[in-house]
């Protein structure tokens, strides 16, 4: 076991963790523990754009963009934070100019801009271009641009190694951070990594289900290290289906080409989404097209010779506009199902996306341990995080921007801790808990193998709290989830050895996954509402009287060792905009 | 090794997709033997699937020991370069009805990096050399209150080599590269013109000096291996050209 000493430590490399790695270094002596290369992280996944009010192209301010992210989010966004978010953007995006980020132009040679889902100009007119991009490839930008400025700054990166451990050490009663335990993949060895400060900007958790967008890396490790140490988890029941995946594969095919002109069509070549969405049609938030798509599936007007799937139809945008800003995805449907966009529909599907919910902060990205209390050294970014700004449903765009703003706020606020606060003892025996867990996996004998698992897990996930939920099917998934777990106990590994264990890595993520997916169902258990990206046909309305408010998740274990998620609750900040029907 | 055996899926059905394929792997664990070996796995597979997704069976099903680097499975993260019948590619990229499933499909590490375990190799080297060529934007002078104006052509002129992924699929398919380790490789030099041809920046000297070096782009020998292998569809070797020419003229 190896100990290492700094101010700050940041968990994960991709947009938040790199954003504040700029910050924080230029500040304080830091290091960034990352489980992938930085350039590996799913944030360059991300195509069509980061929203900020420039008003290079037409009219548009931030007040418009706060309250689209407040109506997207069906009103369980937190308003300061949200104003905070659409304010802040402008510089986020004009910081990332000046790193360098290749931004597509306007002929007058000012940042371009274009339509994307629940935009809008005037609080839901019409859309509005808003979303700043470099063609189909704005997330790769951000990132690449994110780690060349890291390159720049020279921020110290520790490759390839896995938090799986937050250590917290009672300080006058209070619960401070003390630093992270790492396990480093090329070696198998352990390291403690004692901090003053840590952010965790670690990703999400899609991996729990089957049909997504997220990368095979995606398993919440940060969200699991944290609720295991007894911090709560924020609105987990709200995770965000991405209504145009590639059929079956989940690939995620850009909003941006729905903002170019693209349009959904069902199996009779109709433009479904006027239907449910007179305005905005295409371009309504995600959880209304997603919905929209599985009623239109359900009613028996899908696609293929199972009706499962329908059209992402770009065939009468020119092959130029498609060559020019939507190189990418187009690419993807030649290479992945051998069809040519120019001329033929792309059969898509909604894909699990992203996690609303998260690790609490404040606007600071200080972590919370409970509805009030921040926990000092201990801060949070990006996906992994809950803010919260994105409510029930994200707006898309708003992801690439929650990362720039809040990583970078985060950033400062943990180097200006780290710059007066002293270190915090660490507890007796740091590493004893991830020793425990690698010695146990290592040395299981047990039958359970982590790919049948995973793959039970991912299943009962696509069947029972995707889109559509009812309590019966909620409760199905926590049944099912409570036997993957007791399974879990009897799993076991092939590769015994120390170096690039990855058979190894892949059960501990398995394990996380095991433990937010419960959360996330029991959560989604009781909110016997629908709100956003969480549908409950057995309640098909948003009940602000009763569910006008976050939930908040803790782990508890009993006196006979028994884990038990306890759910609270924690009021919504309204500040602008009192709550009405979302309609687009 | 013992012979892997695969559990039949979908087997008896005479609409079933899936095929029989040889996945034949160049193993090396050095905690085992200092010996690289391959092993052939037979796999069930539909053809319109990934190498990687037959991987990951193997993996998942067979033999948790197999070894390989990957994450987002669709092209952009760069991290599953591997050697797939003789040529550089992503397993994520690479479709098994596209690359003869009739007889076994050979998969080894990239080459001219070091071999660590099976399929993975230390990329430091690698990014090293993209380093040392400065890859970051810098500009002299007070900033602009608002962006920096870049015309749309001018932007273009660089749009080819912002696409790279740093997989290190052509700097591992380059000769020069397996044969000096000291040579920068395409990789880095496509970084380089990244920054060099785009007209916001004001370091293209100090870079063009870096390459300049005997390490640097006169080590090219126009083989075109980076511009095949490049799962980017990037014009590697053209870019090499331009960064060349831009030497010799200082214009650029």
């Amino acid at each position: 076991m190896k100990i290492h000493k700094y101010d700050t430590v940041i968990v994960g490399a991709g947009g938040a963790g790199m954003r504040a790695a700029i910050e924080a270094t230029k500040r304080s002596r830091t290091a960034v523990l990352t489980k992938l290369y930085p350039t590996r992280s799913h944030t360059g996944a991300a195509q069509g754009g980061m929203a900020a009010a420039l008003a290079n192209v037409e009219e548009d301010n931030w007040e418009w963009h706060t309250f689209d992210t407040v109506k997207g989010g069906d009103y369980l966004v937190d308003q300061d934070a949200a104003e905070i978010l659409a304010k802040e953007a402008i510089d986020a995006v004009l910081d990332l100019e000046k790193m360098g980020l290749p931004f597509n132009r306007t002929p007058d040679g000012t940042i371009d801009q274009r339509r994307f889902g629940g935009h809008s100009r005037n609080h839901g007119e019409a859309p509005v271009r808003r979303s700043c991009y470099a063609a189909d490839r704005t997330g790769h930008m951000i990132l690449q641009t994110l780690y060349q400025n890291c390159v720049k700054e020279g921020v110290e990166f520790f490759n390839e190694f896995y938090v799986l451990d937050q250590l917290i050490t009672e300080v006058d009663g209070v619960r401070t951070s003390a630093g992270v335990v790492a396990y480093e993949l090329a070696t198998g060895e352990i390291h403690v990594f004692q901090a003053k400060a840590v952010i965790y900007a670690s990703g999400g958790t899609g991996k729990f289900f089957k049909v997504t967008s997220n990368a095979h890396t995606l398993t919440g490790d940060g969200q699991a290290a944290c609720y295991r140490r007894g911090l709560p988890l924020e609105d987990m029941e709200f995770f965000q289906f991405h209504p145009t995946g590639i059929w079956r594969m989940g690939i995620l095919l850009t909003e941006g080409a729905r903002g170019e002109g693209g349009i959904l069509r069902n199996k009779d070549g109709e433009r479904f989404m006027e239907k449910y969405a007179p305005v905005m049609k295409d371009l309504a938030s995600r959880d209304v097209v997603s919905r929209s798509i599985y009623t239109e599936i359900r009613e028996g007007r899908g696609c293929g010779p199972e009706g499962d799937h329908v059209y992402l139809d770009l065939t009468h945008l020119p092959p130029e506009q498609l060559d020019a800003k939507l190189p990418d995805i187009t690419e993807f449907a030649r290479t992945y199902l051998g069809i040519e966009p120019y001329t033929d529909p792309i059969p898509i599907q909604p894909t699990a996306h992203y996690a609303m919910g998260g690790i609490p902060t404040n606007v600071m990205g200080e972590v919370l341990a409970d509805n009030t209390t921040v926990v000092p050294g201990l801060y949070a970014a990006g996906e992994v995080a809950c803010v919260s700004v994105h409510g029930a449903n994200r707006l898309g765009t708003n992801s690439l921007l929650d990362i720039n703003v809040f990583g970078k706020r985060a950033g400062i606020a943990a180097a200006e801790y780290s710059a007066t606060a002293g270190y915090v003892d660490l507890p007796e025996n740091p590493a004893s808990f991830v020793q425990e867990q690698v010695e146990r996996l290592r040395n299981s004998t047990g039958s359970e193998r982590v790919s049948v698992l995973r793959r039970e897990l991912q299943e009962t996930m696509d069947a029972n709290v995707m889109v559509f939920r009812t309590e019966q099917t909620i409760k199905t998934a926590v049944e099912k989830i409570a036997e993957l777990r007791e399974r879990y106990l009897n799993v076991s590994i092939q590769d015994k050895g120390k170096r690039f264990n990855t058979d190894l890595l892949e059960a501990i993520e398995l394990g996380n996954l095991l433990d937010l997916a419960e959360v996330m169902a029991v959560s989604a258990l009781a909110r016997k509402e629908s709100r956003g990206g969480h549908y409950r046909e057995d309640y098909p309305n948003r009940d602000d009287v009763n569910f006008m408010r976050h939930t908040m998740a803790y782990r508890e274990v009993g006196a006979d060792g028994t884990e038990t998620v306890r759910l609270d609750y924690k009021p919504v900040v309204q500040t602008r905009y009192q709550p009405m029907e979302r309609k687009y | 090794m013992a012979t892997p055996v695969l559990e039949k899926a979908e087997a008896g059905f005479a609409d079933s997709p899936y095929i029989t394929v040889t996945f034949r792997i160049r193993r090396f664990n050095p905690e085992i033997s200092d010996e690289a070996v391959w092993q052939d796995f037979p796999i069930e597979i539909d053809p319109k699937e990934r190498v990687l997704d037959g991987l990951h069976k193997i993996k998942w099903d067979v033999d948790g020991s197999l070894t390989f680097r990957r994450s987002c499975a669709h092209g952009i993260c760069g991290s599953d370069a591997m050697r797939i019948n003789g040529k550089n590619r992503l397993a994520c990229k690479t479709l098994i009805k596209d690359i003869n499933p009739e007889k076994p499909i050979t998969i080894e590490a990239i080459k001219g990096l070091t071999v660590l375990k099976d399929l993975v190799v230390d990329m430091e080297p690698f990014f090293q050399a993209y380093r040392d060529v400065m890859p970051f934007l810098v500009t002299k002078g007070n900033e602009p209150t608002r962006e920096r104006l870049q015309s749309a052509e001018d932007r273009e002129r660089f749009d080819d080599t912002t696409k790279c992924i740093l997989c290190a699929a052509c700097t591992s398919s380059c000769p020069v590269f397996w044969n000096d380790g000291q040579y920068f490789g395409p990789a880095a030099i496509v970084n380089a013109h990244r920054f060099i041809f785009d007209s916001r920046d004001e370091a293209g000297e100090q870079r063009l000096e870096i390459l300049n070096d005997k390490d640097g782009v006169w080590r090219c020998r126009t083989t075109f291996n980076c511009t095949d292998a490049c799962p980017r569809g990037i014009e590697v070797t053209k870019a090499i050209q331009e960064v060349k020419r831009a030497l010799i003229t200082r214009r650029y």
